[in-house]
């Protein structure tokens, strides 16, 4: 009973919120206009209302004349503040900045640009995305704010934004003025790593005969990297060094570049087991600084890199798969 | 709507800053309520601001609840102790501000804030209960805009400077000022009270009393307030007219006078006038008392007036507002032309226990005409070394044989009193009259102005075929009193207030003035009751409105001013640019001729950078510029003096010209 009660409340609201009027963002830019925001009185209203009324009535059994213009003027005060929250909402521009991925579970912080279309200052806009925490910052006249908004983050994949909402009290908080921007974007979100602290698989791939011990060998030259301190000194490569252009080791590999495949096979469990065991050998061999590459489904789906492109495209796989 | 600010202000703890704007506002409050309320309850409330500060301060704990309940105990106590049982105006005003200052000190959230705020708005407004005087208006306007000021600063995170805070709360106000008048005007007044309203409320309201007490109306005399205000249609009459008719007072109990009993029914006495009727509106300040002071001898009385028997015109109920009404009054008049026996009984009553000496002075004229007698008695006055002084010496049981016989210094109330007793005496019926006496004539808004000091008492006396003929013994002492006024009347030794006193000339002009101006004040605003605002409509719409017909055009009249302020603020137009902002904007229009603009959404400093590519020996230039223009722009205002700004702004100037004609 309770829960259908709920269920209907639910779908009530959802109905509700179908008849709100909202600002669509087209290219990731939208215009709050005079018909997308909405206004109510704040429940800090209800004191003054009371005290409104309280004055009233002092004013009607004393016949205090003056108690009466102090009546209509709180009242008409109350009339003005509204006209201001809502002038202090009116005509911004929103502008959904793309937003770092994160991992599921994480906090993803969206940069959303407010801007000011009337040449004139904005005080404590507040902006939040349903259900999270909100933002507040004023706006110079014909200026622009980032907001960092928070977002949660619940499933790996693409999330498509909530509906972002901006709102304000300002300047009596009598007045709480609204408008909800939609918008198309998404937010990628990789999968969680697992949280077993499982080993790094050294290098296992089925299909290689390679030294299955070797991390970062000693055995064949590949590169320089920047030196960096705990380098053995016999790495250092003293001839490109010498240039001046700074510090380097030499950086030898074994077949690592070779044999250091994730691979779906390796893992067990359903596939979100799976993904996120890989997503975690992903981030700890990334952070490690290892050379990897991923295989899923049997293919080989990215050969063994350990740039920083690499390792989003890794991620993203995972997280779209 | 969608819920979901789960981060709203509720439990949001405001800054130092904000509570320093409460603390200022709350205390200006407070200052406004000062002067009328008991000087612990000031200090006390002051006390806790104070001790709240310091908690801001030092970082002290806010007080534990026992502490405040022991505080408010010990508050209640004391409240109780200056004003005892009787829970009235002041005592609620005082809690108001007490309990305030309490709640302060555990005030921290946006929610206590709100709270508080509206809170102090009432007190404020709970100061007209006290006074409502234009100036008390104005000075109450400090304290309001400061309020506002602080419920701005409230719904910011962090405050504004106080500068634009004022602006800002200035602006709203001025903005509320059209709607306001639209409601003054026409929301239906009511009349009051709703519910009783405790004594204490009119503890300040002075007027003339039903009794005389020997040296009673001096505490009156000394008095500067104003007790009414007068409106003649035609001329003023001359002073020696105005005798502004009060209480009778027929009884004497030892050296007490008093009217007659309301339970010994007495016939209404009769009046015929024959004089040139004089029309005037009076203005009567509250006082407490049912008296309605009329002109001798009223011949149309307003509606809200009823005579007794001896022609005193009283209200239904105590004068406790400021009411205006429309008389009649004849000069010429024969009233009572018969006196009944009862009637006569009680005008010659004394009592003879005391006061032989005059007993048997007025006895020994008994023989003697009436007018004979009444000239004997003025003569003795006249002729004797009587002296017309406020401060008069003390009087025994015998008061009138001391007066008479002894010290012979008094004024209107001894005169009159002794007069009466020696009418009496010699068997001609004669009682006091108590009112006021003269006026002052205010040149700057030709109505009579009577204060509390033109308190007067004079006698009247019952003749054949005259009726009850005015005799003012205290003319035979003092003529100018009856003439010019109490102040010409006087000997210097006796303290007149101020504004009575005829020597400070430049004063009194600038009194003279400012009482215009309280007149109108009085008559406009504060006297705009249900009758002036029923009246004043018809008037305006020529048409008789009932109070539904008030209700809808109040409505309509309403949303039309909410209408206009809608559309005059939100289509306002926009701002000029700044300075800053046309220099920045000439840049930008000289840079589109070589086909550069900048994008939408791109910074002033990014799009210097893409000048800098397009231009790379003035790419240095290019982000300078921005850089200034995003300095002065942006920068936080305060920390620049005007000085500094117009100076980097003159920089802007040439930086941007140096650019442009080094690109050509």
């Amino acid at each position: 009973m309770l829960e259908a009660l709920q269920k209907l409340n639910h779908a009530f609201k959802q109905r509700l919120k179908a008849l709100f009027r909202v600002a669509k963002s087209v290219n990731k830019v939208a215009t709050l206009n005079a018909r997308q925001i909405y206004i109510l009185p704040s429940r800090w209203s209800l004191f003054y209302l009371l005290l409104l009324l309280a004055l009233l009535i002092g004013a009607i059994n004393y016949t205090l004349s003056l108690a009466y213009a102090a009546t209509f003027l709180l009242a008409a005060l109350a009339n003005v503040a509204m006209l201001h929250t809502w002038r202090n909402l009116a005509y911004l521009e929103v502008s959904i900045n793309h937003a770092k991925p994160v991992f599921a579970g994480d906090l993803a912080e969206v940069e959303v640009k407010v801007r000011d279309l009337k040449n004139r200052s904005r005080y404590a806009i507040c902006a939040n995305f349903q259900d999270e925490r909100s933002t507040t910052q004023s706006i110079n006249a014909n200026t622009s704010e980032i907001f960092t908004l928070p977002l949660t983050t619940h499933h790996r994949g693409y999330l498509s934004m909530p509906r972002l909402r901006l709102h304000t009290e300002f300047p009596l908080s009598l007045f709480h003025a609204w408008a909800v921007v939609k918008t198309e974007e998404k937010i990628l979100v990789y999968p969680k790593p697992s949280g077993d602290a499982l080993v790094i698989p050294n290098g296992i791939d089925p299909d290689s005969k390679g030294n299955q011990s070797m991390l970062a060998g000693d055995e064949d030259f590949t590169g320089h990297k920047t030196y960096q301190l705990g380098d053995l000194p016999s790495k250092v490569d003293w001839k490109a060094s010498s240039k001046g252009m700074g510090m380097f080791s030499k950086q030898y590999s074994g077949e690592a570049s070779t044999s250091l495949y994730f691979d779906w096979a390796q893992t067990t469990g359903d596939t979100e087991a799976r993904i996120a065991q890989l997503t975690r050998w992903v981030v700890d061999a990334q952070a490690a600084q290892l050379t990897y590459g991923l295989k899923l489904n049997g293919q080989i789906q990215f050969m063994p890199n350990n740039s920083n492109n690499h390792y989003h495209a890794c991620l993203k796989a995972l997280a779209t798969r | 709507m969608f819920e979901g600010t789960s981060d709203t202000m509720t439990q949001k703890t405001l800054s130092s800053h904000h509570l320093y704007w409460l603390l200022v506002s709350l205390g200006s409050a407070l200052a406004l309520h000062s002067i009328h309320l008991p000087i612990w309850i000031t200090v006390t409330t002051a006390g806790l601001g104070i001790w709240r500060y310091f908690i801001d301060k030092k970082h002290w704990a806010l007080p534990k609840l026992r502490w405040l309940i022991l505080l408010t105990l010990l508050i209640c106590i004391g409240l109780l102790f200056s004003y005892g049982s009787s829970f009235g105006r002041d005592a609620s005003v005082s809690l108001l501000l007490i309990m305030s200052g309490m709640k302060l000190l555990e005030t921290k959230t946006v929610r206590d804030y709100i709270l508080i705020i509206s809170i102090a708005y009432f007190i404020v407004a709970s100061t007209y209960v006290f006074s409502q005087t234009a100036s008390t208006f104005l000075l109450s306007l400090i304290p309001l805009t400061l309020l506002t000021a602080t419920l701005v600063q409230t719904s910011l995170p962090q405050t504004l400077n106080s500068r634009l805070a004022f602006k800002l709360a200035g602006k709203m106000l001025l903005q509320s000022i059209p709607l306001m008048l639209v409601l003054f005007v026409l929301f239906p007044r009511l009349p009051g009270p709703i519910w009783g309203i405790s004594k204490d409320a009119y503890s300040g309201m002075t007027g003339l009393d039903d009794v005389l007490e020997l040296g009673d109306v001096g505490h009156l005399i000394r008095n500067s307030s104003v007790a009414f205000r007068v409106q003649f249609d035609e001329n003023i009459p001359s002073a020696n007219q105005l005798y502004w008719r009060g209480p009778v007072l027929w009884r004497q109990q030892q050296n007490q006078w008093l009217t007659t009993e309301s339970n010994v029914p007495l016939s209404h006495e009769s009046l015929m006038t024959t004089g040139i009727p004089i029309d005037y509106t009076i203005t009567l300040e509250p006082h407490n008392r049912h008296w309605l002071l009329l002109l001798d001898m009223p011949t149309k009385l307003p509606d809200l007036a009823t005579l007794r028997h001896d022609y005193t015109a009283v209200a239904k109920s105590p004068v406790r507002t400021r009411i205006r009404y429309q008389a009649t009054s004849s000069g010429q008049y024969t009233l009572s032309s018969e006196l009944s026996p009862q009637q006569r009984k009680i005008a010659l009553a004394i009592n003879r226990d005391n006061n032989l000496e005059a007993i048997s002075l007025g006895q020994s004229w008994a023989q003697l005409p009436a007018d004979v007698i009444i000239n004997k008695a003025l003569k003795k006055f006249n002729q004797e070394p009587f002296v017309y002084t406020l401060r008069p010496p003390r009087l025994s049981s015998n008061a009138i044989d001391d007066f008479l016989f002894k010290t012979q210094k008094g004024f209107c109330e001894h005169y009159a009193s002794s007069f009466v007793f020696l009418m009496r005496a010699a068997g001609v019926p004669a009682r006091i009259v108590t009112g006021y006496q003269g006026g002052e004539i205010n040149p700057n808004g030709n109505y009579l102005i009577v204060r509390q000091s033109d308190a007067h008492a004079w006698a009247e006396v019952w003749l054949k075929n005259k009726g009850w003929v005015r005799i003012d013994p205290t003319a035979a002492v003092a003529p100018e009193r009856i003439e010019q006024g109490i102040e010409e009347a006087l000997t210097e030794m006796d303290e007149l207030p101020i504004f009575v006193r005829q020597n400070a000339t430049w004063l009194k002009k600038a009194y003279l003035n400012w009482d215009n101006i309280n007149n109108t004040w009085n008559q406009w605003i504060l006297g705009y009751d249900n009758k002036r605002q029923l009246a004043f409509l018809n008037k305006l719409s020529g048409e008789k409105l009932s109070l539904s017909d008030i209700a809808i055009s109040m409505i309509v009249a309403m949303l039309v001013m909410m209408l206009v302020t809608a559309v005059l603020l939100l289509t306002k137009k926009q701002g000029k640019p700044s300075l800053v902002d046309r220099q920045y904007a000439q840049h930008i229009k000289q840079l589109s001729k070589i086909g550069v603009q900048p994008q939408i959404g791109e910074g002033s400093v990014d799009f210097a950078y893409r000048i800098g590519q397009l231009l790379p020996k003035q790419a240095k230039q290019a982000i300078n510029i921005a850089t200034l223009y995003n300095e002065l722009k942006y920068g936080p205002l305060q920390n620049n003096s005007q000085m500094r700004q117009s100076k980097q702004l003159q920089l802007l100037k040439q930086m941007i010209q140096t650019f442009h004609r080094s690109k050509a």
